[in-house]
């Protein structure tokens, strides 16, 4: 087994297109416990934790990308209010695990229950890819998480990054697990609201394959807060069955199993409760922050 | 693989498997075991370590990712024969057990305690979440911790 220390970009690039094959590796909170339990005996790997390129975040034209290589410690400290994210950025691990995890990491392991991955996909993000021979791309967040632990990106190529165009309405995170830290979701939940374009945003992990967005709640709700003028009032009240129709709809959404964390029944019966909860919390919030202008 | 850092304030290296983790490297090949190895999946953070300044679990780091960078373990924080103030709070409060957690609870604590040194409850929980005591001795640890803070504000250390 080799290992690569690249200490650029271009550097790392060359080596994945020298040695396809190659596995890349970042803060190494999931792919070391493959290599520490003999599950994974890559011939190469290629430490991206260095690349200075990829520890990166910008905010211009109204949208944030942040690079593959930035830890959710930096998004806490950093990148606070960008409120889903760093919501679900305290979920993930502990500190140990949240000084070295990246959004990246999260990316390239693509597990159906990785936290940051619905706030990725309530923002509809892109997800940009470089490699050395075809340059850059960027794909839509579910031409690239295409399956349990399976991505879209090609034996050359590397996560740069996610870019998205920031919100300016409520949003949040929520996740329900057997104890607040170093626990992998029963279910999560990100939910937002965009008084621009007037849509409502829910995305789930841990209930489905990949990370799913729930389209007919979105319009359900969109359209109950039209009927109800609360686009335009923020105190103007959503009648309850609106709330639990909406609910409703998010748990319809979810195609999830029965496993060691939790039964595809009491999975259905989180995402109802976290949809309600989040909905509730950026109605509350529309209406502080109407008050308080 | 060679692998050249410096730990606890020294030039050292160690010729390594390359996917040898980094605690591995300091526990079999640098002479240091006084990060623990227990669950070798970060979720037990007796192998608790500063790597470049930032607390991480050295069971998940690649020995090879620790090239040229700098680690600190529990080691560095005993003086010869003058425990650091976290270690003494440990003993006065009777937070030890079975002692396997205890020096990655120490390193998180000290790492704690430099950031935010008069940390409320439940910012000393979050803290500390990424570390197991299976003996389930949190409520000295707890005590610990408030006993090093008092020190800390008292101007002791």
């Amino acid at each position: 087994m080799d290992v690569l220390l690249p200490a650029t970009l271009d550097e790392a690039l060359a080596m994945r297109a020298e040695r396809p094959g190659a596995v890349p590796i970042a803060g190494g909170t999931d792919l070391m416990v493959e290599l520490n339990f003999d599950h994974l005996r890559p011939e190469v790997m290629i430490d991206v934790s260095r690349l200075p390129e990829l520890a990166v975040w910008r905010r211009e034209d109204g949208e944030l990308f942040v690079g593959s290589g930035v830890t959710y410690t930096r998004v806490l400290r950093e990148l606070p209010e960008m409120r889903a994210l760093a919501e679900a950025a305290r979920t993930v691990g502990s500190p140990q695990i949240r000084n070295r995890g990246t959004i990246g990491g999260n990316l390239g392991t693509a597990s159906p229950a990785g936290d940051p991955l619905p706030v990725l996909a309530a923002h509809d993000a892109e997800i940009l890819l470089a490699s050395a021979d075809r340059g850059g791309r960027a794909i839509p967040w579910d031409a690239f998480l295409v399956g349990v632990k399976r991505t879209a990106l090609a034996p050359d190529e590397l996560i740069l990054g996610a870019r998205w165009r920031i919100l300016r309405g409520p949003q949040s995170f929520a996740k329900v697990g057997t104890r607040n830290a170093m626990v992998i979701a029963v279910a999560n939940l990100c939910f937002g609201l965009d008084p621009d374009t007037r849509t409502a945003r829910v995305a789930l992990g841990s209930v489905a394959p990949t990370v799913i967005r729930a389209p007919e709640a979105e319009a359900f709700l969109a359209e109950a807060l039209q009927r109800a003028g609360a686009w335009d009032e923020p105190a103007a009240p959503l009648a309850p069955e609106d709330v639990e129709g909406f609910s409703e709809r998010v748990a319809a959404a979810t195609r999830p199993i029965d496993d060691v964390r939790g039964t595809a029944a009491y999975r259905r019966h989180v995402v109802r409760v976290l949809a309600r909860r989040a909905l509730a919390r950026a109605l509350d919030e529309r209406v502080e922050e109407a008050l308080a202008s | 693989m060679l692998i050249r850092l410096v730990v606890n304030g020294e030039p050292r290296e160690a010729d390594v498997w390359p996917g040898s983790s980094l605690l591995f490297m300091l526990r079999e090949e640098l002479g240091l075991p006084g990060s623990k190895n227990a669950c070798e999946q970060g979720e037990c953070g007796s192998c608790s370590v500063w790597l470049d300044g930032d607390l991480v679990c050295s069971c998940l780091v690649l020995a090879a990712q620790a090239h040229g960078r700098e680690v600190r373990t529990v080691e560095s924080l005993a003086r010869d024969d003058v425990l650091h103030p976290v270690q003494e709070a440990f003993l006065q409060a009777g937070a030890v057990q079975c002692g396997f957690c205890t020096p990655g609870l120490v390193v998180a604590v000290t790492d704690l305690l430099d950031r935010d040194p008069s940390p409320d409850e439940l910012t000393v929980r979050e803290a500390l979440s990424g570390n197991l005591c299976r003996c389930t001795g949190y409520e000295k640890v707890f005590e610990a911790v408030r006993l090093a803070s008092r020190r800390r504000q008292e101007g002791e250390w």
